[in-house]
């Protein structure tokens, strides 16, 4: 079984996100960087099912070089090679992504390697855009699965669990097949050392795509604004148990 | 016109397309132009009588015999023949895992861009969008180009309002043209949440519990707390990770977004990913042992203390007043 798996690199954010002076890109020169959370999982389920069914496992970022550190952290996890499609840093909306991504996967396919599952996260971090996965299942003609946080390969198909009203939802669709996955489908591994020393002997192919799109926008970034509240310090410590138990009264919560 | 998507789990209303609706009547008034929303599967149709009262003057009930339950892709197609056949200015849903997965295999369909979340629209060519990154801790200004608009509308950002549509309720009933393809990825079965606890999302009160609390033991005063106000514990992030809490029981970006009454976050600093997910809290009370926590501009009440000692008195207090 192949698999491949798409990542994004994004800031590591703390408290508060700070902007440049043009609006235009949030300060990250004391930043570190990951990839969204989501896809932190979706790794660990590539890895996962390559170990158990065999096969290759490849990771794919559409970023500028540094994000070669997220391809190598991935690699460092147990995924097998990487690709990176390389851009100039600027930031290409959901649609020119997609075509960039399907377009390495067709490529892929004209090398030997056709994926059985293709995995994304549910939503970019930063972006949020909640597309790119469907626009490129589609451009591939592929069954996809959104939000999953239970997937299980049984026989050629997939069976594939999202949270939905009340309860669970069922899905069950043939391979190949996108999903886009939830945190919490795993709990992702941390690298080893000789995991993080093989990652760097790995191969990571380099493909310069063509941009298509800029239908969506932006023109500038803007912090919200935030309702910063007083606290009112009730006290300190065990003492202040009184104080919070007249609070809950007064709330009617008690 | 506007067309909105009202979202529905087998006839049930979900009650974020009220908030649709109001931002789309919003647009309309402005374009001076009739709202219409759109209805998909004949277990849906009692909900259109009820739409008129937030300004919806035609209701399409879209009806095929293969409709009986959430399928992602014939919902989109559905929406991609009215859009065909009624040429709306711009089509919107909820921002909900549901509405931004429809209006995404729209956008793939019709080769349109979408925009997710949005808290506010300037219409013109191209649309002026503000929509959210980051779970909501950024904004973003954005041009969205297309014809029709397609877009999201951010949940908990829009208060409901009615805003009654003059006039007759116009119905229409369609029937698209579905095939396969369209039903091959379908919920095939459901399974119900066991256990019979208040849920994160519908609690009146959640006690959370972040990196401070050291240890899933170190859970068991705030499970008491949560049970004698009769509420849910949640937990940040830092915690899920450790594996002290599992995931469902997350609050935050990644996690549940949650609206209670009150919110008892205990040893939690408060980095954005989790704040996001508490905004729709009426109240904060904070308990923290850092009087710096940044949880705390975002609070009502403050305790400054371990809370390894403050809640287990907090709870024989409560006990001491239960028992009176």
């Amino acid at each position: 079984m192949n698999v491949l798996v798409c990542v994004k690199r994004v800031p590591s954010t703390g408290a508060k996100i700070v902007l440049t002076e043009n609006q235009r890109e949030i300060e990250t020169r004391y930043l570190g960087f990951t990839v969204s959370p989501h896809e932190e999982c979706a790794v660990e389920e590539a890895v996962r099912l390559v170990e158990a069914r065999g096969g290759a496992s490849v990771v794919l970022t559409l970023g500028p070089e540094v994000a070669v550190e997220q391809l190598r952290d991935s690699m460092a996890l147990g995924i097998d090679r990487a690709i990176l499609l390389e851009t100039d840093g600027s930031e290409w909306d959901s649609m020119a992504t997609a075509a960039a991504i399907v377009e390495a996967v067709r490529a892929q396919h004209d090398a030997g390697t056709d994926f059985d599952v293709l995995l994304f996260g549910n939503e970019a971090a930063d972006t949020g855009g909640y597309q790119a996965p469907i626009r490129v299942a589609h451009a591939l003609n592929l069954p996809c699965v959104s939000g999953i946080k239970s997937l299980e390969i049984k026989d050629g198909a997939a069976i594939a669990k999202r949270e939905g009203p009340g309860g669970w939802e069922v899905f069950e669709v043939s391979l190949p097949a996108v999903f886009t996955v939830k945190e919490g489908i795993n709990l992702p591994r941390y690298p080893s050392l000789p995991g993080r020393l093989k990652a760097k002997k790995k191969p990571v192919d380099r493909i310069e795509p063509q941009r298509n799109g800029g239908k969506l926008k932006m023109v500038k970034l803007m912090n919200p604004k935030e309702e910063v509240s007083q606290a009112d310090v009730l006290g300190e410590g065990p003492g202040a148990a009184p104080k919070i138990v007249e609070i809950l009264k007064e709330m009617g919560v008690v | 016109m506007i067309l909105g998507l009202i979202e529905h789990d087998r006839g049930m209303l979900n009650e974020m397309s009220l908030e649709m609706l109001t931002f789309g009547r919003d647009l309309a008034n402005r374009l001076n132009l009739p709202l219409e929303a759109v209805l998909i599967g004949e277990g849906a149709n009692a909900l259109a009588e009820g739409l008129q009262a937030y300004g919806v003057s035609k209701v399409h009930l879209v009806q095929h015999p293969r409709l009986d339950d959430y399928a992602p892709e014939a919902w989109a197609q559905s929406v991609v023949e009215l859009i065909e056949s009624e040429k709306p200015q711009a089509v919107m849903a909820s921002g909900t895992d549901r509405g931004n997965e429809v209006l995404a295999y729209v956008g793939a369909r019709t080769n349109l861009p979408m925009a997710a979340n949005c808290t506010e629209v300037e219409p013109g060519d191209p649309y002026t969008v503000t929509r959210v990154r980051w779970g909501g801790s950024l904004l973003e200004e954005a041009h969205l180009t297309g014809e029709p608009k397609l877009l999201t509308v951010a949940p908990f950002m829009i208060p409901v309002e009615e805003g009654e549509a003059a006039g007759e309720l116009v119905l229409n009933t369609v029937t698209p043209a579905l095939d396969d393809k369209d039903f091959r990825v379908r919920v095939v079965e459901r399974v119900k949440s066991t256990g019979d606890t208040v849920s994160l999302t519908d609690a009146r009160v959640v006690v959370g519990g972040g990196r401070g609390v050291g240890s899933s033991e170190g859970f068991e005063s705030l499970d008491e707390l949560a049970a004698l106000l009769e509420g849910a514990v949640g937990c940040s992030r830092a915690v899920t990770n450790q594996g002290w809490r599992p995931h469902a029981d997350q609050i935050g970006q990644t996690g549940a977004r949650i609206a209670p009454d009150l919110y008892i976050a205990c040893g939690i600093s408060g980095a954005i990913q989790h704040t996001v997910g508490c905004k729709g809290a009426k109240q904060i009370l904070v308990i923290n042992a850092d009087p710096e926590a940044p949880i705390l501009s975002k609070a009502g009440y403050a305790v400054i203390g371990d809370l390894h000692e403050v809640v287990p008195v907090l709870n024989a207090e409560i006990k001491k007043l239960k028992n009176q």
